[in-house]
C-alpha cells in the first residue's frame, strides 16, 4: 500500500477495507536567527567553531550569571510574524522550562509558555490552500551532545543560547507534499526575511512532525510525533511511511499495534519509524514566569518601523513581475525563489529596460551556469560580477553586436573570470559583425553565380537563400551577424 | 498554566508523593528516609495552608516586584571565555569537551 | 583585644588614606591581625585573600604616591560573603556542591567595590546557598555571634556579620532574600540594609530567590553602608533587573516632619517585655528628633512567612538545577547513568535544608499543584505589596523590630525547619515587596547574663533608599547603641 494521491483523492484508499483514511499533519518547526550574537549573551552565533570556543558565564549557567535579551533576536522575530500575518501580541513574557538534560546548562530553557510574542497566521500553497499557525514563539536553543564519539556522551555548549523561533502550524495539512510546500515555503520566506539560513543541514531548521489518520467523516484519532528528520525529503518520506503505518496498524485490529500518542524517531536508512524507549513519566516542565527577565511590550511605532524594513514577500513580487513586468507566472516563479536572485534580476531588468530578455537570460543561463559543477560560483552572492555587467551582455545581444551563442560563451567566461563582456568579446574574437554596409558586400559576393538560388528565392523559396549564409559567415571569419545576413540576401535578391 | 487540582478552597493538605518530587528534582532520596522526610513535609505544607484561607479574586499574580519591560541589549559580540577557562572546573572532560555518563539519546 | 585594635569605620579609613596618613598595606595587615586573633573561634571567614589583599593594597599606595586620585572607598578592607563571585577565589555558598569552585568572572558589584578601592580580604562563611537564618546550615564553617560565642550571628549572612560586629572589617557585604542581612546586622549590632530591588546588581551573586535576592551592606555606621551603596549601585547592563538608575546618592537631612508608621502587627503580644521596653525607648527617641508616629496597619502580615518560603523556593529549585556534575563542582558517578549521576550528586552535594527547599519548590510549581500554591502565593504577595503602598499614602516610613527576639542558641531551632522559617516574619514582606529596609542598632535585652543586641527596622517605598538611610543616620546620631562593642577578649578564650 502507498500513501501517494491517487489523482485528487486525498490519504489513501485502503485496498483492503475499501475505507478512505484522512492523515492529519501539523508542523512544529524550530528555527535559529540569523543574530550575530546569542539570545541572551554576547558569544557569537557561529556554525562549526571550535568545541566550547564560543560559550561565556551566562550561556554556561555558572552560578551568578544573568541573561539579556538580544533585540536583534527580538526585531528578527517580529519581522517574521509580520510576514507570516501573525498578530503581534502588544505584551509578551518569557517563562522557564524545567528539566535535566546534559545540553542544557542551566536546567532550565529560557522559552515563552503561555504569552508568546505571536499568534495566528499562516502560510498559502500553490494550491490556494492555507496552512494556518497556531503561534511562534522566541527560545534559547541547547547545546549539542554526541553520543557517537567514544565511551561517553561529549557535551559541546557552542549552540547553547543561540536564538530560535519555534513555530507551530495548526493540523492543517494532510499530504507529505502540502508538508513538504509548507516547509519549502516557510524556508523561503525566512530567508527573505533575512531571519533565517533555514539550513536543516547545519541544524538552523528542525522540523517535528505530528500526524493520525482517521477514516473520512469520523473524529481524528491519537496523534504520534515524529522526530529525527533531517531534510525536507526525509520529512516528506517519514510521513507517507507513518501513514501507512497507521492506516495498517488500525485496520490489522490487533490491540499491541493500536498507535499511541509517543514519539518516534525516523531511521532515513531504513526509511522507517521506530517508537524511542518509553519514558516513565510524561515531562512535567513546571513552567513559570522568567523572574530575571522583563516582559517585552511591542506598540504600534514599533511594529510599523520593523514592517518597513520588510523586503516585498515574494506573492506581492511574483503578482509585480507578471502586472508590470509582463513576465510568465512560471518565470516570475523561479526569479522570486531567492531574494538575491529577484533583487539581481530587477537591477538588470532596470538597467538594460528588458525585463523579458533578462528573464529568459537569467532563469535559463545564469541559472544553468550556476549549477554547473564545473563553474566554481554557486550561488547568487558569490558571483564575480555585477548585474550591471549581465545588463550589457543583453544589450550587445540584442544590438546584434553577440550572437545569442556568443553571448552563452561570454556569460560562461564572465562566471570564470569576473571580466566585463565587452573585453571578453573582444578578447575571445565573438563580436559579431552587424554593420550592413560591410555585410552587404559580402553578400553580393556571395551571390556572384547562384543564380538557381536567386530564382528559387524569388519563385518564394525564401529558405534556399540559407545555402549562403555558410559562404558569408565563413568571409566574415565567423562575425557576421546570421539573422542580418539572411536579412540583407533576401533584400538583395528582391532589389535585383 | 497546567491544570489546578484543587478548587477555589485552595491548596491540598494531603501528603504529597516525596519520591516523584524527589525524581522529578533529581535528588536521590533513601527510600528509608522518604516517610520521615513525606511527614516532615506535610507538617511544612500544613503550616502554609493558611494561604488557602485568603480570598484572592481578581488579583493578579505577582512574580516580580518592579514593573520594568523591554531592557534589551546591542547585538554586539562579547568576548567569550578561552576554551581552557570555560574547561577549568568541569570534573569530567575528554579534549575540549564536557564528558557525562553515555546517553540513548533525548531526555530520559 | 582592645577597642582601638578593632577596625575605624571606612569613612574614617578612606580619608586617612587620602590624607597619607595611612597607607592601605598598613590597613589591609591589621586587619588580617584582628582576623587571625578572632578566627579560630568567630569562624566568620571561609578563606582569606592574603597575597590578592596585599598586592592591590600596595598598587593602591604607589598609585597614591603618585598622585592618582583614588576611588572613595581607597584602602579600605572588606569582606564577601561566599556567595559573591570574585574572579579565581573559592566561592563555595556554604555548599559540598561547590567546594572548591572558582569562578571565572567577577561580580559587577564587586568590580565597583575594587574599582573603588576597597580591598576585598577574603570570603565569609554562610548558610548554604544563603537558606538559613543562624550559619548552622553551612557544609563548612558556623560562624559565632561576637557577643556571646554560644549564639548564632543570624543567617544566612553570618560570616559578613560576625566579621563587621567584631571589628575585623569596617564593611563586609552580605546578600538579603528574606532578611539574610537584616537579621544578622540586628543579632549583631550592627547596620545591615537591603536596598530597594534591582537597585544594586544581582550579575555575580549565587542566585537563591531571584525577585527577591540583593546584595545588601553591613557595617557599623550609616555613613559607611551609604558609601557602599553609592559605589555598588546603578544600573548594571549584565543584569535585566537593575533598575534604569544611576548610582544612589547621598541625603542630607534629619526626622524633623518624618511620618513614621507603627504597624501594629509588628508589635504582637508574644514580643517579651524587656524586648518591648526596647522599643518604646526608639519610638521615643524618634519622637524626640521630630518625627510623628503614626498607627498604620499591614493586614496581611500574617501570610508572609508562607508566601515567602513557596516562592522563593520555586524560584530556587530552578535556580538551583545547574548544580548537577557536569560543568563545576561535585560530581559523584551514581548508578552510571546520566539522570543517576545528577541524583547521586546532588543528594551528595546539597545539605538537609537545601534538599527540603528544592523539594518544596519542586512541589509547588508541579502539575496540579502550580495554581493552588505557587500562583496563589504570587497573587497574596501583591496583596503583601497593597498593604505598604496604602499605608505609604499615610506615611513616609515604617518602623518596627527587625526580629522578635535577640540571638538565640545555636543549636535552639535546628530541629524544626519551621520554628526557623519563623524568625523572618517581621524581614520577609519587605523583600517580597521589593522594598528597601534597613535595620540598626536600638538597644540591648539581657539574656542569661549576656547583654544581646536588637534592631531597629526602617522601611520605605519603593526607590526611597537614600530617605531610609538618611532616617537611620539621624537615628543612629543621636543614640550611641552602635558605639558599643561585644567584649573581644571572650574570643581568646576556650569556649564550648
Amino acid at each position: 500500500m502507498s500513501s501517494t494521491p491517487q489523482s485528487d483523492v486525498v490519504g489513501l484508499v485502503s485496498p483492503k477495507t475499501g475505507v478512505h483514511w484522512i492523515p492529519v499533519i501539523g508542523l512544529e518547526v524550530h528555527c535559529q536567527l540569523k543574530t550575530w550574537t546569542k539570545l541572551f549573551c554576547g558569544c557569537r552565533n557561529e556554525f562549526g567553531a571550535p568545541p566550547n570556543s564560543l560559550t561565556c558565564p551566562v550561556c554556561t549557567a555558572q552560578p551568578g550569571a544573568l541573561p539579556v535579551l538580544n533585540r536583534e533576536a527580538l526585531d528578527l522575530a517580529l519581522r517574521t510574524a509580520l510576514a507570516l500575518g501573525a498578530d503581534v501580541a502588544p505584551r509578551s513574557k518569557f517563562d522557564r522550562k524545567n528539566y535535566f538534560y546534559c545540553d542544557l546548562p542551566k536546567g532550565y530553557q529560557i522559552s515563552q509558555f503561555d504569552q508568546p510574542y505571536c499568534k495566528g497566521g499562516g502560510i498559502t500553497l500553490s494550491s490556494g490552500k492555507r496552512v494556518r499557525l497556531t503561534r511562534i514563539h522566541l527560545e534559547e536553543d541547547a547545546g549539542k551532545a554526541i553520543h557517537d564519539r567514544g565511551p561517553t556522551t561529549l557535551v559541546d555548549l557552542n549552540r547553547a543560547g543561540v536564538p530560535l523561533i519555534e513555530s507551530v502550524s495548526e493540523a492543517d495539512m494532510q499530504t507529505s507534499q502540502e508538508a513538504f510546500e509548507y516547509l519549502s515555503t516557510l524556508k523561503q520566506l525566512l530567508q527573505y526575511v533575512g531571519a533565517s539560513d533555514c539550513d536543516m543541514e547545519k541544524g538552523s531548521l528542525r522540523c517535528d512532525v505530528n500526524i493520525s489518520v482517521h477514516p473520512a467523516g469520523e473524529p481524528w484519532r491519537t496523534k504520534v510525533e515524529l522526530k529525527n528528520l533531517n531534510s525536507f525529503r526525509n520529512v516528506q518520506a517519514a510521513i507517507e511511511y507513518e501513514i501507512v503505518r497507521q492506516v495498517e496498524a488500525y485496520e490489522s485490529g490487533d490491540p499491541a499495534r493500536m498507535p499511541v500518542q509517543e514519539t518516534r524517531l525516523f531511521d532515513a536508512v531504513a526509511g522507517l519509524t521506530r517508537s524511542m524507549r518509553k519514558k516513565e513519566d510524561a515531562h512535567d516542565y513546571r513552567y513559570f514566569p522568567e523572574p530575571d527577565l522583563p516582559p517585552i511590550t511591542v506598540g504600534a511605532e514599533m511594529l510599523e518601523r520593523q514592517r518597513a524594513m520588510l523586503p516585498e514577500m515574494p506573492p506581492a513580487r511574483r503578482e509585480r513581475y507578471q502586472a508590470a513586468l509582463g513576465l510568465s507566472a512560471y518565470d516570475a516563479g523561479v526569479l522570486t525563489a531567492e531574494r538575491p536572485l529577484a533583487e539581481f534580476f530587477e537591477t538588470v531588468a532596470r538597467l538594460s529596460n528588458r525585463p523579458k530578455e533578462a528573464s529568459n537570460w537569467i532563469t535559463n543561463e545564469l541559472l544553468r551556469c550556476l549549477s554547473d559543477p564545473e563553474l566554481e560560483p554557486t550561488s547568487i552572492d558569490e558571483l564575480p560580477f555585477r548585474p550591471h555587467d549581465m545588463a550589457l551582455l543583453i544589450e550587445m545581444v540584442e544590438a546584434g553586436a553577440l550572437s545569442v551563442q556568443a553571448g552563452r560563451k561570454v556569460l560562461r567566461a564572465m562566471f570564470q573570470t569576473g571580466k566585463s563582456p565587452k573585453e571578453l568579446a573582444s578578447s575571445l574574437g565573438l563580436e559579431q559583425i552587424s554593420d550592413t554596409s560591410a555585410l552587404e558586400g559580402w553578400c553580393r559576393e556571395a551571390l556572384v553565380g547562384k543564380d538557381k538560388i536567386i530564382a528559387d528565392v524569388k519563385a518564394g523559396k525564401t529558405k534556399a537563400v540559407g545555402a549562403l549564409v555558410g559562404p558569408v559567415m565563413k568571409a566574415s571569419k565567423g562575425s557576421a551577424n546570421p539573422q542580418l545576413v539572411q536579412e540583407i540576401l533576401l533584400r538583395i535578391i528582391a532589389e535585383g | 498554566m497546567t491544570e489546578s487540582k484543587a478548587t477555589s478552597s485552595g491548596p491540598s493538605s494531603q501528603q504529597p508523593d516525596v519520591l516523584h518530587i524527589a525524581r522529578l528534582a533529581r535528588l536521590a532520596i533513601d527510600p528509608a528516609k522518604s516517610a520521615e522526610l513525606g511527614a516532615q513535609f506535610a507538617r511544612i505544607l500544613a503550616a502554609f495552608q493558611v494561604l488557602s484561607t485568603l480570598d484572592v479574586e481578581g488579583i493578579e499574580p505577582m512574580t516580580r516586584p518592579t514593573d520594568t519591560t523591554d531592557v534589551l541589549r546591542e547585538d554586539r559580540e562579547r568576548p567569550s571565555l578561552a576554551i581552557e577557562a570555560a574547561l577549568a572546573n568541569a570534573p569530567a572532560r575528554v579534549e575540549n569537551f564536557y564528558s557525562v555518563p553515555k546517553t540513548v539519546g533525548g531526555e530520559l | 583585644m582592645s577597642p582601638a585594635a578593632t577596625a575605624q569605620d571606612a569613612c574614617a579609613m578612606a580619608g586617612a588614606f587620602q590624607r597619607g596618613e595611612r597607607s592601605a598595606e598598613r590597613n589591609v595587615l591589621e586587619a588580617f591581625e584582628r582576623l587571625d586573633a578572632a578566627e579560630p573561634r568567630l569562624q566568620a571567614f571561609a578563606g582569606t585573600q592574603r597575597e590578592r589583599a596585599l598586592s592591590q593594597a600596595r598598587a593602591l599606595d604607589r598609585d597614591r604616591a603618585q598622585g592618582i586620585s583614588a576611588g572613595v572607598l581607597a584602602g579600605v578592607p572588606v569582606a564577601l560573603k561566599s556567595n559573591m563571585c570574585w574572579q579565581g577565589v573559592e566561592a563555595h555558598c556554604g555548599s559540598r556542591i561547590l567546594a572548591g569552585y572558582k569562578p571565572p568572572y567577577t561580580a559587577t558589584f564587586v568590580e565597583r567595590l575594587i574599582a573603588a578601592g576597597a580591598i576585598p580580604i577574603g570570603m565569609t562563611n554562610m548558610d548554604e546557598f544563603a537558606m538559613g537564618s543562624s550559619g548552622e546550615n553551612s557544609a563548612f564553617g558556623v560562624a559565632r555571634n561576637p557577643w556571646d560565642l554560644a549564639r548564632t550571628p543570624g543567617g544566612s549572612s553570618s560570616g559578613s556579620a560576625a566579621a563587621v560586629a567584631a571589628g575585623i572589617v569596617p564593611i563586609a557585604l552580605g546578600s538579603d532574600t528574606g532578611g539574610s542581612v537584616r537579621q544578622p546586622a540586628a543579632f549583631c549590632g550592627i547596620a545591615g540594609f537591603k536596598p530597594t530591588y534591582g537597585r544594586v546588581s544581582r550579575y555575580g551573586l549565587i542566585a537563591f530567590g531571584s525577585s527577591l535576592d540583593q546584595v545588601s551592606p553591613f557595617a557599623r555606621s550609616l555613613r559607611d553602608i551609604e558609601l557602599v551603596c553609592h559605589v555598588i549601585s546603578g544600573v548594571d547592563a549584565a543584569d535585566s533587573t537593575t533598575a534604569q538608575l544611576p548610582p544612589m546618592e547621598i541625603e542630607a537631612g534629619d526626622l524633623r516632619g518624618l511620618r513614621i508608621g507603627v504597624p501594629a502587627e509588628y508589635f504582637p503580644p508574644q514580643l517579651a517585655p524587656e524586648v518591648r521596653k526596647v522599643y518604646d525607648a526608639a519610638k521615643a527617641r524618634l519622637l524626640e528628633l521630630g518625627a510623628q508616629l503614626v498607627d498604620v496597619r499591614l493586614p496581611h502580615t500574617e501570610y508572609a512567612i508562607p508566601t515567602y518560603y513557596v516562592v522563593a523556593t520555586a524560584e530556587a529549585s530552578s535556580n538551583l538545577a545547574r548544580y548537577e556534575g557536569i560543568r563545576y563542582g561535585l560530581r559523584v558517578e551514581g548508578d552510571g547513568s546520566l539522570q543517576g549521576m545528577f541524583a547521586a550528586t546532588r543528594a551528595a552535594g546539597f545539605g538537609a535544608e537545601v534538599q527540603r527547599r528544592i523539594l518544596l519548590g519542586t512541589y509547588v510549581l508541579s502539575s496540579g499543584y502550580y495554581d493552588a500554591w505557587y500562583n496563589r502565593a504570587l497573587r497574596v504577595r501583591r496583596l503583601l505589596r497593597r498593604d505598604f503602598d496604602t499605608a505609604f499614602e499615610q506615611v513616609d516610613l515604617i518602623i518596627g523590630p527587625t526580629t522578635p527576639t535577640a540571638a538565640f542558641r545555636l543549636g535552639e531551632k535546628t530541629s524544626d525547619p519551621v520554628a526557623m522559617y519563623l524568625s523572618d516574619v517581621m524581614t520577609a514582606p519587605i523583600s517580597l515587596a521589593g522594598l528597601p529596609g534597613l535595620s540598626l542598632p536600638c538597644g540591648f535585652v539581657e539574656q542569661d547574663g549576656v547583654s544581646l543586641p536588637l534592631g531597629l527596622q526602617i522601611i520605605g517605598p519603593a526607590l526611597s533608599d537614600p530617605l531610609v538611610l538618611r532616617a537611620g543616620r539621624s537615628f543612629e546620631e543621636a543614640t550611641d547603641h552602635h558605639r558599643r562593642r561585644p567584649d573581644l577578649a571572650q574570643l581568646q578564650a576556650v569556649r564550648a
